[in-house]
């Protein structure tokens, strides 16, 4: 966490553990994990599993001494208030999105690296990595801390997703999102560079407080810079232009972690994304708020259409719709970052983002386990066609977090969330974006409705073979209880939408 | 009428919002012992004439408890906050605007569960029938008791699933197909609306629709009250349906279940006219005033255009079908409500509400009526059942074919049934129309839409010719008359037909007062 441009100042920086504890957990149960593999019978590997679930656990419970009183630490020893870890609302509230969902994740993974034999100290080892890279990032504060953060969490990705051995598909998939990947991060790195050079700081205030007045001689390089920079993110969150990678990848990698991937790695991206935009760069809002608002209008168009174009007896149906589905969200968390930059209160803003995508976690993971759950691999949208009939809660339960996807009661949730998405963009006098956004919460309606109603057709084929497991249940069980409690009471995730996050 | 304890109302609005959800929740789950019956389908379906009829029972309660001298205030009040972060407040009431509507959901909704009772919708298990049946009545209920933005967006959305799976899954032929079109146009339309509301909301700094009312704009500028009316204009417009936004409805009714279809005009349709009475009016004053010319255009047009369909579907050999027919004419009705509310005075604006409720009465019963011609001959095509010379209901089924004259007068506005008030008074309105409205141009619309009664008259007796009269031979093969259980869901109509067309003050005494609420300063 200590870069050499820091060291330089002074004596040893003091080190907060509590606060930075949600990170550090994960961090080390993953080289625990990693060694302990060495020492484990083959018998007994599925104890591996059982112990990053139990370091999620512990991860989460370690943000509970958190609340209440924002921390920093990693100050420099010169100046008390330039820290590069900050665990204040925002960071806690994605900290916990990603803890959530990880463990969500490893428990719908532990059967399958039973079922497709994959080597559990390598796959326990490369997830809990990425998680606590994910879980670092939003607490970064500097641009060094937070491009390692991102590096951390995606680079144990593509090995996770060429994890099953001798798969065509897979490897391909691991190809393209490690070439698309390393070229943003390139890209990010360059843009950071400049901004360096044109502010003297690597420190997120300090990049704000440079950018306002930059030497005219290097007028040219701060908006180059903060332009590559943004570039570099939007790639992690797969907006338009990067958004190709996405079914592909997705349908190539094991369920779980396409789960995981659709869920972390996009918050991963997202908070970045955030900090970049609200914390170093408001000085240019004027440069960044219309190109995100851009962006956000075509992701959320380009992802919709292809997934209404998808057909419902086409291979891997599934997981595409759902991927193609979560670049159509990825549009609508972009917007309120896009309203950010004209509100006068930004803070807001980002909290809708923040809720939505607390929402969108719950119930994408919840989709990802029912679709675990019908098992089958290459499951087609078509293979769950009568569902109900034979699987009657389960299929609840999937029309359920398909309707909250698309944002109409009884997934209360998901409408909210969606007003608080429509809320900011309002707000921030959007009104072009808000209509686009519209237009494309009908056009989602169309493809989630379409397979919810398949859910209660009269079955034309023997039932679905379900894959029993008890953890698979439980995760399913934890996703569908957590979307009826926020149904009921959204406040718990929108109160972030209310201002006080940043 | 009789003195209810405030609290005693409150509870009462409250059950009859909740009564329904729970009553849902409960039809999925097994039957408890004692209440099996003869099996879980009668169990279920009675499951629901229960729920439905204590919902009943509860709104009528309701209107007596309720202070009818004090209408035009909003009464058993209930303001709870839920989602502090976006504002968004539990808050429901009811007044002279909702009340007639609560009682006409929840009565309508009741005659449906006691019509599938003995006779349920062809199609799977009633189980879930009975669970969307509910829900959707919760959904309607709350739209018209929700007394915040976000609260009546989240009830007017409520409807949409439950009102897709009864079209796509207890439907006729075409019914997916139908029930898509259906749900995209509402939804998109819904959207838009939202972002209204959120307009509206956001900008007033406040989602209380009460406090809006009040404010009569007060705080919006110009542009924002008319990019707000717009958008909520658009929603509205494709529930109501107003011309040319009102495709999907012909379909989603030609396919649906008779109790869907009853529904679907009854109640759902008047979703989107209560909602521009009860926020465009009065929240943005001037954005209404903006639009109320294109409104009036618009509703003239549909009115003519909803009878000139039913006067090509009528004719032989162009394969027009009698729901069909019957969605048109609710194009044509919708359109006498909405000029209503265009002229902004007090007396079109009565008479859109009356006109509302009257439709939801008799087009209720026409529904109900071509479901039974349907069940007995097996087409509502009039090709098919009404070849040549006519169906000769008149001779087969005698008690059918009377409903169905009587229905088709009512619908055609004939004094002293329901339909006459309300389009009479929108008429009126529009020879007047508020102040600053060009008057020149609400006379070519009033002309326009006495027209348009004219061809309603003519479309509706050419169909008691089709359907009711006929050749000799014809009227030999008898059909079952009315039955029991389906008068039992009729006579509530027709008597309340009767009753509003001969005491329409009943009606108007409740929303007078709370149009002039809505109104102030209007004097007419």
């Amino acid at each position: 966490m200590r870069h050499p441009v820091l060291a330089a100042a002074g004596p040893v920086q003091s080190v907060d553990w509590v606060a930075i504890a949600p990170v550090a957990v994960p961090a080390v149960v993953a080289l625990g994990l990693l060694v302990a593999d060495l020492f484990l019978t083959e018998r007994r590997k599925p104890l591996l599993g059982w112990g990053a679930v139990a370091g999620l656990a512990l991860a989460l419970l370690a943000l509970l001494p958190l609340t209440g009183r924002e921390r920093a630490t990693f100050c420099l020893t010169t100046d008390a208030t330039a820290c590069g870890y900050t665990a204040d609302g925002f960071a806690l509230a994605i900290q916990l999105l990603v803890l959530g969902a990880a463990l969500l994740a490893a428990l719908l993974s532990l059967t399958t690296v039973a079922d497709s034999k994959l080597p559990p100290g390598e796959f326990w080892f490369l997830l809990l990595s990425s998680v606590a890279g994910a879980a670092l990032l939003p607490a970064a504060r500097d641009l060094a801390t937070l491009v390692i953060a991102l590096e951390v969490a995606s680079l144990p990705l593509f090995a996770l997703i060429a994890l099953r051995r001798g798969d065509r598909l897979a490897s391909e998939a691991a190809l393209k999102f490690f070439l698309s990947s390393v070229a943003a991060t390139a890209v990010t790195l360059l843009g950071v560079s400049f901004v360096y050079a044109a502010t003297g700081s690597l420190h997120l205030r300090g990049v704000a407080e440079g950018l306002r007045d930059v030497d005219p001689a290097l007028s040219a390089l701060a908006p180059a810079g903060v332009v590559l920079t943004l570039a570099g993110f939007a790639f992690k969150t797969a907006a338009v232009p990067y958004h190709f990678w996405v079914p592909e990848t997705y349908v190539g990698a094991p369920v779980p972690v396409a789960a995981y991937l659709s869920v972390v790695g996009k918050t991963a991206g997202f908070s970045g994304l955030v900090l970049v935009t609200v914390y170093a760069f408001p000085a240019y809002a004027g440069t960044w708020g219309p190109v995100l608002a851009v962006l956000a209008a075509l992701t959320m168009t380009a992802g919709n259409l292809a997934a209404l174009r998808q057909r419902a007896d086409a291979a891997h149906g599934a997981v595409r719709l759902l991927a193609w589905s979560s670049v159509a969200q990825a549009g609508y968390l972009l917007v309120p970052i896009a309203a950010a930059a004209y509100a006068d209160d930004p803070g807001r803003a980002v909290g809708a983002t923040v809720a939505y995508a607390l929402m969108y976690a719950v119930v994408n993971l919840g989709a990802f386990a029912v679709v675990l759950h019908v098992g089958r691999p290459g499951a087609r949208v078509a293979d769950f066609r009568g569902l109900h009939a034979a699987h009657p809660l389960l299929a609840l339960a999937l029309g359920f977090f398909l309707l909250c996807l698309a944002g109409l009661p009884p997934g209360v949730v998901g409408l909210f969330a969606k007003v608080a998405v429509f809320g900011a963009a309002v707000d921030a006098g959007l009104g072009w974006l808000a209509v686009v956004m519209a237009v494309n919460v009908a056009i989602g309606l169309v493809y989630y409705l379409r397979w919810t109603a398949l859910l209660f057709r009269a079955p034309d084929a023997a039932p679905a073979r379900l894959r029993r497991a008890a953890p698979l249940t439980a995760a399913l069980a934890l996703a569908a209880v957590a979307g009826l409690v926020l149904s009921g009471a959204p406040q718990l995730i929108l109160r972030f939408a209310s201002g006080s996050l940043l | 009428m009789i003195a209810l304890n405030d609290t005693v109302l409150r509870l009462l609005l409250a059950a009859v919002v909740v009564l329904p959800l729970l009553g849902a929740v409960a039809a999925l789950l097994p039957a408890p012992p004692g209440l099996r019956g003869r099996g879980p389908e009668q169990a279920v379906l009675r499951h629901g004439v229960t729920v439905t009829g204590l919902v009943l029972l509860a709104a009528l309660a309701l209107t007596a408890g309720f202070a009818h001298d004090r209408a035009g205030e909003v009464q058993a009040e209930t303001d709870v906050s839920w989602i502090p972060a976006l504002g968004v407040r539990l808050h429901l009431g009811v007044d002279g605007i909702s009340l007639p509507l609560v009682v006409l959901t929840a009565l309508l909704t009741f005659l449906c569960a006691l019509y599938s009772y003995r006779n349920p919708p062809k199609g799977p298990a009633p189980r879930a029938f009975v669970a969307l049946l509910l829900v959707l009545e919760a959904g309607t209920l709350a739209t018209f008791t929700a007394l915040d933005l976000i609260l009546f967006f989240l009830a007017f959305e409520t409807v949409l699933v439950p009102m897709y799976f009864l079209i796509a899954r207890w439907g006729g032929a075409g019914r997916t197909r139908a029930a898509g079109k259906f749900i995209v146009y509402t939804l998109l339309g819904s959207v838009v609306m939202l972002l209204g509301l959120l307009l509206l909301g956001l900008r007033a700094g406040t989602f209380d629709m009460v406090a809006l009312a009040a404010g009569q704009g007060a705080g919006l500028g110009r542009a924002t009250q008319i990019t707000a009316v717009l958008a909520l204009g658009v929603g509205f417009a494709v529930k109501t349906p107003m011309w040319p936004l009102h495709t999907w409805l012909p379909d989603a009714h030609t396919a649906a279940p008779t109790v869907g279809s009853v529904l679907l005009a009854g109640v759902l349709l008047k979703m989107g006219t209560y909602g521009l009475v009860r926020i465009v009016l009065p929240a943005a004053p001037e954005g209404a005033r903006f639009f109320a010319p294109y409104l009036a255009a618009f509703a003239v047009v549909g009115i003519l255009y909803g009878s000139l369909a039913c006067l090509f579907l009528v004719r032989d050999g162009t394969g027009g079908d009698l729901k069909r027919l019957i969605a048109y004419s609710s194009v044509g009705h919708m359109g006498f409500v909405l000029l209503g509310i265009a002229t902004l005075t007090r007396t079109g604006v009565n008479g859109a509400l009356f006109a509302n409720v009257a439709h939801g009465l008799v087009t209720g019963l026409l529904f109900f009526l071509v479901g039974a011609v349907k069940e007995r001959t097996g087409s509502t095509e009039l090709d098919q059942f009404a070849r040549g010379s006519g169906a000769a209901l008149y001779g087969r089924a005698p008690r059918l074919g009377g409903l169905l004259a009587f229905g088709a007068v009512a619908s055609l506005g004939l004094p002293g049934l329901a339909g006459f008030w309300g389009e009479m008074l929108a008429l009126l309105g529009a020879y007047h129309p508020a102040d600053g409205l060009s008057r020149p141009a609400y006379l070519v619309f009033l002309a326009l839409g006495a027209f348009g009664t004219l061809l309603t008259a003519a479309y509706l007796l050419l169909v008691v010719r089709r359907v009711c009269t006929g050749g000799r031979e014809t009227a030999a093969a008898k059909l079952p008359d009315v039955r029991g259980y389906e008068f039992a869901a009729w006579t509530p109509l027709v008597v309340l037909t009767v009753l509003a067309g001969l005491w329409p003050a009943l009606l108007l005494g409740l929303t007078d007062p709370a149009v002039q609420h809505l109104l102030p300063g209007v004097s007419r």
